[in-house]
């Protein structure tokens, strides 16, 4: 069920129609799925003091309701070193429509996966899972579920994808944590349930996984418009 | 609702038969049932009158005794009022043949026929669309009988959005001997849906695997559809039509783009263990798999050929289906060359796939079957069949199914489809082993059982 605050966050972001990273990262922490440290600031000064408490490297985006796909806007600057770059980025990115603040958050290990959720005109909510990252539609590897998921069908979905090994240690590399993974999708296929009346679809993209954690690096809710009640 | 009466009627009534032009719809459906099959049937037209000397009911209620399945074959605005006749006299069901509903504009007059049913408890099939056909006991197709190719009666029942389909689709069953035990019609769907037919065929004796062609749900029936699936314990196979369905409109998300109708459909499909066809010869394959066997397996496959040609291709096929060629053990290899006959132990190859050789006799397959059926490393049995050679009987198909009833293992032929093999494609058909005319056809049997989570 949803709490007062998550309501409040998709009903704040209705004329909008959609919920910007900052809320929509709150909301899915509300649910119980993991979300980055991070802070909203106002001011490169903010920036600055934000980057210096979780510690470089950083992550660096813009918030702004003009701008849905932030990488394509140039949006979104990885592996951030030093102040005076990050100072130099904030004078960029503050130029973009629309701004609303830029989002400083930790580097998250792991591989980019993509989680989803969109409701389906048959079926009601469906939950996707597949190789994330801004490639994700050159890809096309997904696995598709009706919800709710069972905790059995998030291993079928991860060996039903092409990139399966990727996940499981691939040339060396730390296996993603399934169990991590499993809870972080159980909880979001619930919160997909609650929300069956209000979005249309949700991309978590991407959701950095590893060893230890799965983490929603970036999450896009969009909501249901007036046409498709 | 009480679907007995109408989808096994004692009595019917046609109504709309034209005292003038033989072959009107409702006049081909009266003499086919009037003719050919074990139930009694009324002719009904408000005028009266006769029809080759029998009485036409001027109404239902003129009619002696109890009916209970009404075809309607009468204009699109006459039906509500037949329907509430049909009501009012007791009758059980209504399967409404005619035209002119939804699918022209007329929602509304569809909705009448709806509110008018719902009120009464009174289940009808259609509008718009063909009805039902179950072999040797009646139907309602407006097809004559000598241009239909009518499939036997058998174990799968079909329930398609589409006539035509049906139809065509029927002339496959025929061909490669899948029997049917019912075939439904659902036209435009107003009241009986594929959910409805599936809650009954789930529990109707006759019927072993439960097919549908299906062009779309309405909103959220296919999470209905899936969800009853779970706890129906037949196969089920689905083709969906409408695969591509061009102009949606831009997707602002990459869920949503991922995530297309088709994606969507397929993915819950297999989710809920619902075997999906691709195509309608996929179609045809899986359910004359599924109506000879339901027991599950994993993907190894044993195979017996007198072709090396015909192993090599086989094998492609199957890796392409996700099946894998058995890795048969020294022992089961020593026992077949053993119980090979003279002439073929010293030539056949028995690798997998098996290789008998065109100097294989009866007992070469026979021994070879066995030696496939009785190995632990196989899980099912393809046998490429190639007749031409003097050493094959007619009588193997039948041997072969002997071999197989006592082991339990899954055996598939490919025999071609050729009038002079006939009695010995019947010998495996008769006796439960599915024969296919090609060799696609026998590895996709093959696929459809492993696929089967029902099995």
């Amino acid at each position: 069920m949803l709490t007062e605050d998550m309501r409040n966050i998709v009903n704040n972001a209705r004329e909008a129609g959609w919920i910007l990273e900052p809320a929509a990262k709150r909301l899915l922490s509300l649910a119980g799925l993991m979300v980055p440290d991070f802070t909203l600031a106002a001011s490169a000064q903010e920036a600055v003091a934000a980057a210096n408490k979780i510690g470089y490297p950083v992550v660096v985006k813009v918030v702004s309701a003009k701008i849905l796909h932030k990488s394509e806007a140039g949006g979104v600057v990885v592996g951030v070193q030093s102040d005076s770059q990050l100072s130099n980025i904030y004078e960029k990115l503050s130029a973009l429509d629309g701004f609303a603040g830029l989002l400083v958050e930790e580097m998250l290990p792991g591989i980019e996966l993509i989680v989803g959720a969109k409701v389906d005109f048959q079926f009601g909510p469906v939950i996707l899972l597949g190789i994330g990252g801004t490639g994700v539609e050159i890809y096309q590897d997904t696995a598709i579920r009706m919800a709710p998921l069972s905790e059995k069908d998030v291993p079928a979905m991860i060996a039903g994808l092409k990139g399966a090994e990727l996940l499981s240690g691939f040339r060396g590399a730390e296996p993603v944590s399934v169990p991590a993974l499993t809870r972080l999708m159980l909880a979001f296929s619930a919160l997909a349930l609650d929300l069956e009346n209000d979005i249309e679809s949700i991309d978590l993209n991407p959701v950095k996984c590893s060893g230890a954690r799965c983490v929603v690096a970036d999450a896009r809710i969009m909501l249901k418009g007036d046409d498709d009640v | 609702m009480d679907y007995r009466p109408l989808l096994n009627p004692q009595t019917i009534a046609v109504i709309g038969v034209s005292l003038t032009n033989d072959r009107h719809p409702a006049n081909v459906i009266y003499n086919k049932i009037h003719l050919r099959y074990p139930v009694k049937v009324y002719p009904v037209n408000p005028k009266g009158g006769r029809l080759q000397r029998d009485r036409v009911y001027e109404d239902i209620s003129r009619i002696p005794g109890k009916i209970d399945l009404a075809v309607v074959v009468a204009r699109a605005e006459f039906v509500p009022d037949i329907l509430q006749s049909c009501i009012q006299n007791g009758v059980g069901g209504a399967t409404v043949i005619s035209g002119g509903f939804a699918e022209i504009g007329r929602q509304d007059l569809q909705d009448k026929l709806v509110e008018i049913a719902r009120a009464a408890d009174f289940p009808f099939i259609g509008p718009n669309c063909l009805g039902i056909y179950a072999p040797n006991r009646f139907d309602t197709f407006f097809l004559p009988g000598e241009r239909l190719v009518r499939p036997e009666a058998g174990s799968v029942a079909m329930v398609s959005q589409s006539g035509g389909v049906l139809v065509d689709q029927m002339v496959k069953f025929a061909e490669q001997g899948v029997g049917l035990s019912l075939a439904v019609s659902i036209g435009n769907k107003a009241l009986i849906r594929e959910l409805d037919l599936l809650e009954y065929l789930a529990a109707d004796d006759d019927t072993r695997v439960i097919t549908f062609y299906v062009e779309g749900f309405a909103r959220n029936e296919g999470r209905r559809f899936v969800q009853l699936a779970d706890r129906v314990s037949k196969p089920i196979i689905v083709l969906k039509a409408g695969k591509t369905a061009a102009g949606r409109r831009a997707v602002s998300s990459h869920t949503a783009s991922l995530a297309g109708d088709y994606r969507v459909f397929s993915e819950v499909m297999a989710q809920h263990g619902i075997v999906e066809a691709r195509d309608e010869y996929e179609l045809v394959s899986f359910c004359e798999a599924l109506s000879c066997y339901q027991t599950a397996i994993a993907g190894r496959v044993g195979i017996i050929s007198v072709s090396g040609g015909h192993g090599a291709l086989v094998s492609d096929v199957c890796t392409a289906h996700g099946l894998t060629l058995a890795n048969l053990s020294e022992q089961t290899r020593r026992r077949i060359r053993g119980n090979l006959s003279p002439s073929v132990r010293p030539i056949a190859s028995l690798a997998n796939p098996i290789d008998l050789t065109g100097s294989a006799l009866d007992e070469d397959f026979v021994a070879a079957a066995s030696g496939l059926s009785s190995s632990p490393e196989v899980d099912a049995v393809i046998l490429l069949l190639l007749p031409y050679s003097p050493g094959i009987s007619m009588d193997l198909g039948a041997r072969l199914s002997y071999v197989l009833r006592r082991e339990g293992k899954p055996l598939v032929a490919y025999v071609p489809h050729q009038e002079k093999y006939r009695m010995l494609i019947e010998g495996f058909e008769l006796n439960n082993v599915p024969v296919s005319d090609s060799i696609e056809g026998a590895v996709l049997m093959v696929e459809a059982i492993r696929r089967c989570k029902k099995c």
